[in-house]
């Protein structure tokens, strides 16, 4: 088992993966897709600004896109609600995902979210089954399917967007069941031991590899990817490249045996056999 | 029977001890009789409260006598991230096991129904809140298989405090795991369905609990994803009463009918023979 980071360390990446400067989606789109071509809505409701999706051309690939907004200043994260999405951001995701499968597009998701929007209207929108379809879409999907995890990977609403043929992070990205400060507030009824649970959770993209739950760490520049986003979007696209490599020649229903059998292999547990 | 309930104990994780011999209806008030609300299926006769229901009774309740054999029971849990937390993860477990003399949160049944073969599986709150961690996605997988293997349908009962925190990453991936099972359902034309009951919440309502071809609901039961708690703290919103139950999710679409247990199995049966009945009458 690969060794578990400090409370300090853990910390550090957390601020890293949520600091205010990150490249987030449209920063890599700015950086490196110039003929990004945005879509719009859910057909169903609205528009939601915290999911941002369009076709791009991607190395020698014509891609779809689709990926968490944050935000930098308190303004646009106040427009792209902080990259919280709702039901109708998923749907706009499920729609997007399906029209790139109707005209043969691999789908690139690219995950940046502290989680699902914890509102009132987007619970009793369905926010759950939103979800759920979501990860049922991307689970069924006949293209090839990387996913890049910039920032956060915020529990359910992360997941949402994030099951794919390969799930890559960036090194000073987060993945986690739960935040480290929630973690913190059920264990210790304190969440100023965030640094802890952190720690706890191995919510870091190093110990997610080790622990063979993700696919690939992408390096960042050094101190972290703000220092240089030019460089990270190169190193990002450079690795949705090389997946797509090895994906898109496959046999759809090939693809996609192998994706249910990486699903379906989740999980540590012990059994009669085993013990 | 009362065809309304009402509900006046707030409803709120964990779901309310049902009261001990002797004692009165925490709902209604109405003095019980010795035995009188095991004999009623846990709902109190008197103002249909649905007190929780332990896995087992719920198999007994659904499946036919005699016909159940248990699937995955030798799957059980080890700590991936060898977690610290105020006690070990391990503890928690074994406290966990004797306390409810379960192996796990997730009970899974290989019987029949109405002498057709079912997959039934039920999560139990009272085990470690019904969290799903590796276990209890694997022992979902493996019904699953068992349901495509009988070509029976897979009726599934939630009920769940979310993901289970201390298997961290892992236990997230089981929303994954879960949402892929039923794949090959869908794909062989077997039914799914599953059983809303209270609370379902958090990872387990935003993945094997809603992607079922027909949902279900106890009355009463509240869903929710984030959770009241979050919810008020984040937006500040004033939650009114009910919100997330049953009752308002069936009126904002989220599922398909809220049934109350005196009738839950007949119901079920009458869904079944619709689904896999074909179109054609005879």
């Amino acid at each position: 088992m690969a060794d578990r980071l400090t409370p300090e360390a853990a910390w550090e990446v957390v601020q890293l993966a949520r600091h205010q400067d990150r490249p987030q989606t449209l920063d890599y789109i700015a950086a490196a897709l110039p003929d990004f071509l945005p879509l719009s809505g859910d057909r169903l409701h609205g528009d939601d600004k915290a999911i941002v999706g369009g076709m791009a051309t991607l190395g020698k690939y014509r891609v779809m896109l689709i990926g968490h907004q944050k935000g930098h200043s308190l303004k646009e994260r106040q427009e792209h609600s902080f990259g919280m999405t709702r039901p109708e951001g998923y749907r706009k995701g499920m729609r997007l995902a399906r029209l790139a499968e109707k005209f043969g597009l691999p789908v690139v998701t690219l995950v940046d979210t502290p989680g699902a929007y914890p509102g009132k209207d987007a619970e009793e929108g369905g926010q759950a089954g939103a979800i759920a379809r979501s990860i049922e879409t991307f689970a069924t999907l006949d293209t090839a399917t990387v996913t890049v995890v910039l920032g956060e990977g915020g529990s359910g609403g992360a997941l949402a967007l994030a099951l794919a043929d390969r799930v890559l992070m960036l090194e000073n990205s987060i993945y986690s069941v739960i935040s480290p400060e929630g973690c913190a507030a059920l264990v210790w009824r304190d969440a100023a031991e965030g640094p802890r649970a952190a720690a706890a959770l191995r919510v870091g993209a190093r110990g997610l590899f080790d622990l063979g739950l993700v696919d690939e760490v992408i390096d960042e520049p050094e101190g972290g990817a703000q220092n240089d986003p030019q460089l990270a979007a190169t190193r990002v696209m450079q690795a949705i490249e090389k997946a797509l490599d090895d994906l898109v020649p496959l046999d759809p229903a090939e693809r996609l045996r192998l994706r249910h059998e990486k699903y379906v292999m989740m999980g540590r547990y012990a059994t009669a056999a085993s013990r | 029977m009362a065809k309304y309930v009402t509900i006046q104990v707030a409803r709120k994780e964990p779901p309310p001890e049902p009261p001990a011999t002797g004692e009165s209806c925490k709902n209604c008030k109405t003095p019980l009789q010795e035995g009188e609300l095991e004999r009623h299926l846990r709902v109190c006769p008197h103002c249909s409260f649905h007190y929780p229901m332990p896995s087992h009774e719920r198999i007994a309740l659904l499946a036919d006598k005699g016909s159940v054999s248990f699937v995955g029971e030798d799957v059980r849990a080890v700590d991936p991230l060898e977690f610290f937390d105020l006690r070990a993860y391990p503890d928690r477990m074994a406290e966990a096991q004797r306390g409810t003399g379960l192996s796990e949160a997730f009970l899974a049944a290989n019987c029949k129904i109405s002498g057709k073969p079912a997959a039934i599986g039920v999560l139990d709150f009272k085990f470690l809140g019904g969290s799903m961690g590796s276990v209890v996605g694997e022992r979902f997988y493996r019904l699953s298989r068992v349901a495509l293997e009988t070509k029976a349908p897979l009726i599934v009962v939630a009920g769940s405090g979310g993901a289970r925190m201390q298997e961290g990453l892992f236990s997230l991936m089981q929303m994954a795991k879960t949402v892929v099972s039923v794949q090959a359902l869908s794909k062989a034309g077997l039914p799914y369905i599953t059983i809303l009951t209270h609370p379902t919440t958090g990872g387990v309502f935003a993945s094997f609990a809603t992607v079922a071809d027909v949902i279900l609901a106890e009355p009463g039961a509240v869903m929710s994803f984030a959770g009241a708690r979050i919810i008020e703290q984040t937006t500040r919103e004033k939650l009114p009463p009910g919100f997330g139950s049953s009752e308002s999710q069936l009126q904002h679409g989220q599922v398909d009918m809220v049934v109350d247990r005196r009738e839950l199995k007949e119901r079920l049966v009458r869904v079944l023979s619709f689904l896999t009945g074909g179109g054609t009458v005879g």
